[in-house]
């Protein structure tokens, strides 16, 4: 009887830590969706708040410029990357045969995803910068983030690639194509929402980037929009004029915060574009995902 | 047709080979330019990593300084230890509640939330720190030095690799055959017993990748920890005190050091230290992965 007794009461403990538990848990999910709410609204809010309109101007007071540098910093990027990432991951998933070289690309590919983002800025700043003997530029900045978003590119290229069915490459090989026309027509095609799912996410990271563009882009822009001469250095679309991004200015305006009596209210409100922009690139990327699930799940 | 054939697989055998070519380059560069601090100024390794003396000249060829980092690896270590130390439960228990407890709602709320997190540029998070945290740990713990503090650096670090280590460790509980739960089950435990003592000891190799990859981006991140930590050159006394770390004395000094002078040398001995360290977690990140392979054949 009295074992009975013990047993009873091992069973309540056990169940009462079970119900204690469950309610841990329940809290911290909940804490983290609070705290990503609370974060992104506090953001958005103060600056909604602090917004003026000058704030969307092209001079020193607005942030125009520095929001275009950010876009086409991060699309000279994916012009260098994004061909690169893919074909070598095309060379992975397709045509690196198992041995040292394969082992120790993949080593390398992991070295480069895990590299410290200020690493790259240095390396950048001594090749691009220093070897070059250019002035702080754009291209630069596009070079060091292609370095950064390579491993992503390459790895979502090759996964996509090996999760295909097998079906698409030996239907296009049967019917006598090459093995790389194969990868061109049938199996890249195919694959074509994934590996863009894979850009859109390096893109969202090339938006926020700062470390690397600390000493290869440049910390001040610098722009005349009635210039349009390419080789001048305040043309807009000249890639080898210094291109400060909105990341990096969020930073330049707490470290030269004096200079501006507006530095506050600028850095909020870029806070908050970029925040209202990472938010929209990864619902892009969450839709394409849906839909491809979709429209796998309805060939089934 | 078939001369494009092997134009194809030339090209990109050759972008293959590229990438190896770049981390490689990377590498030597690091190498070549932070070993100068040994080589061409003759401080020793000693010197550097455990000698708190940091005063290195800035004038090109000429040495005589002292490279001592042993207060940013300091900084380094504690801020990143710290934040593991605060998030990691957190990151296993939302990892948990994503997968065994409410499945539903980790798929629908939790996991879009965790990639949201991600995707918030680190810049942004220092800001916060820096607008928020920094002045609410100078009005509530009466911090010294205005804020700006170990505390607050390690906050944001730990805010800044929860979803590194809640994303990787739910993987690897998912990977946990539905069996040992079955099992489990079936010998009357209750779910808290069958988290605790079967899945996140089955999963306990892919939990700690996991925190290997949230130190390894603890390490180098640079910006977000530079605005909050204080950067002044001494020991912090305490948690509320401020210091400095490899990143932020890199971020903020390189610029202003004459290339090729004792200082600058010395920052980019910082750097290939940070590239080592880098290397350092891949390397353990094997070593987990290989063990577990032998553990479970």
């Amino acid at each position: 009887m009295r074992n009975d007794e013990r047993m009873k009461r091992r069973i309540a403990r056990a169940k009462r830590a079970d119900a204690a538990m469950t309610g841990v848990f329940y809290s911290v999910g909940g804490f983290f969706l609070l705290l990503l709410i609370v974060l992104a609204g506090y953001i958005i809010t103060k600056g909604v708040l602090d917004f003026y309109p000058e704030l969307l101007s092209f001079t020193r007071q607005g942030i125009g410029n520095q929001f275009f540098n950010t876009v086409y910093l991060v699309f000279l990027s994916l012009v260098i990357s994004v061909p690169l990432g893919a074909a070598a991951g095309v060379y992975m998933a397709e045509y690196a045969r198992p041995g040292k070289v394969t082992t120790f690309l993949r080593i390398c590919i992991e070295s480069l995803s895990s590299l410290p983002s200020i690493v790259v800025g240095l390396f950048g700043y001594l090749v691009f910068i220093l070897m070059t003997g250019a002035k702080w530029n754009l291209m630069a900045g596009a070079l060091a983030v292609s370095i950064l978003s390579l491993p992503l590119i390459t790895t979502t290229t090759e996964d996509a690639l090996r999760s295909l069915p097998k079906g698409y490459k030996e239907g296009s090989m049967s019917l006598g194509a090459t093995h790389w026309r194969t990868i061109t027509k049938v199996m890249l095609p195919a694959c074509l929402p994934r590996i863009i799912t894979g850009v859109i996410l390096a893109a969202g990271r090339g938006f926020g980037e700062a470390a690397a563009l600390l000493y290869t882009a440049g910390q001040s822009t610098n722009i005349n929009w009635s210039n349009w001469d390419i080789t001048s250095p305040t043309c807009p679309l000249n890639p080898f004029r210094p291109g400060e991004t909105l990341a990096l200015h969020i930073w330049v305006m707490r470290t030269e915060g004096s200079l501006n009596p507006n530095s506050a209210a600028i850095a909020n409100f870029s806070s908050a574009v970029l925040i209202i922009m990472v938010l929209g690139f990864s619902l892009l990327a969450r839709m394409l995902t849906r839909r491809l699930n979709k429209k796998q799940g309805g060939l089934k | 047709m078939l001369g494009k054939n092997r134009f194809g697989r030339a090209l990109v055998t050759a972008c293959g080979l590229f990438i190896i070519l770049l981390t490689v380059s990377i590498g030597t560069f690091l190498i070549i330019k932070g070993t100068g601090t040994f080589t061409k100024y003759h401080h020793t390794v000693w010197e550097f990593l455990f000698s708190a003396d940091w005063a290195p000249l800035d004038t090109p060829g000429e040495g005589g300084g002292q490279v001592g980092a042993a207060i940013y690896i300091c900084g380094s270590l504690l801020t990143c230890g710290l934040a593991l130390l605060f998030v990691t439960p957190f990151c296993i228990a939302a990892a948990i509640f994503m997968t065994e407890i409410s499945p539903k709602a980790g798929a629908k709320l939790l996991q879009p939330a965790v990639e949201i997190f991600v995707g918030i540029p680190s810049v942004v998070y220092g800001w916060i720190g820096l607008t928020v945290l920094v002045p609410f740990i100078r009005d509530v713990f009466h911090a010294k030095m205005g804020g700006y503090s170990v505390l607050a650096a390690s906050i944001v670090l730990a805010v800044m690799i929860f979803p590194t280590i809640t994303t990787v460790a739910a993987d690897a509980i998912r990977g946990v055959p539905m069996d040992f739960r079955k099992a489990a089950y079936g010998l009357g435990s209750t779910r808290w017993q069958v988290i605790s003592r079967v899945v996140v000891p089955a999963a306990s190799q892919g939990i700690f990748t996991g925190v290997i990859l949230g130190l390894a981006r603890a390490f180098g991140e640079a910006l977000a920890v530079a605005m909050v930590i204080g950067k002044t050159r001494a020991f912090p006394k305490g948690l509320l005190w401020p210091t400095n770390n490899l990143t932020a004395a890199i971020a903020a000094d390189m610029g202003n050091s004459s290339n090729g002078g004792e200082q600058n040398l010395a920052l980019w001995t910082m750097a290939l230290l940070l590239f080592l360290i880098s290397m350092l977690f891949i390397f353990l990140i094997h070593r987990v992965a290989k063990a577990g392979e032998k553990k479970h054949a």
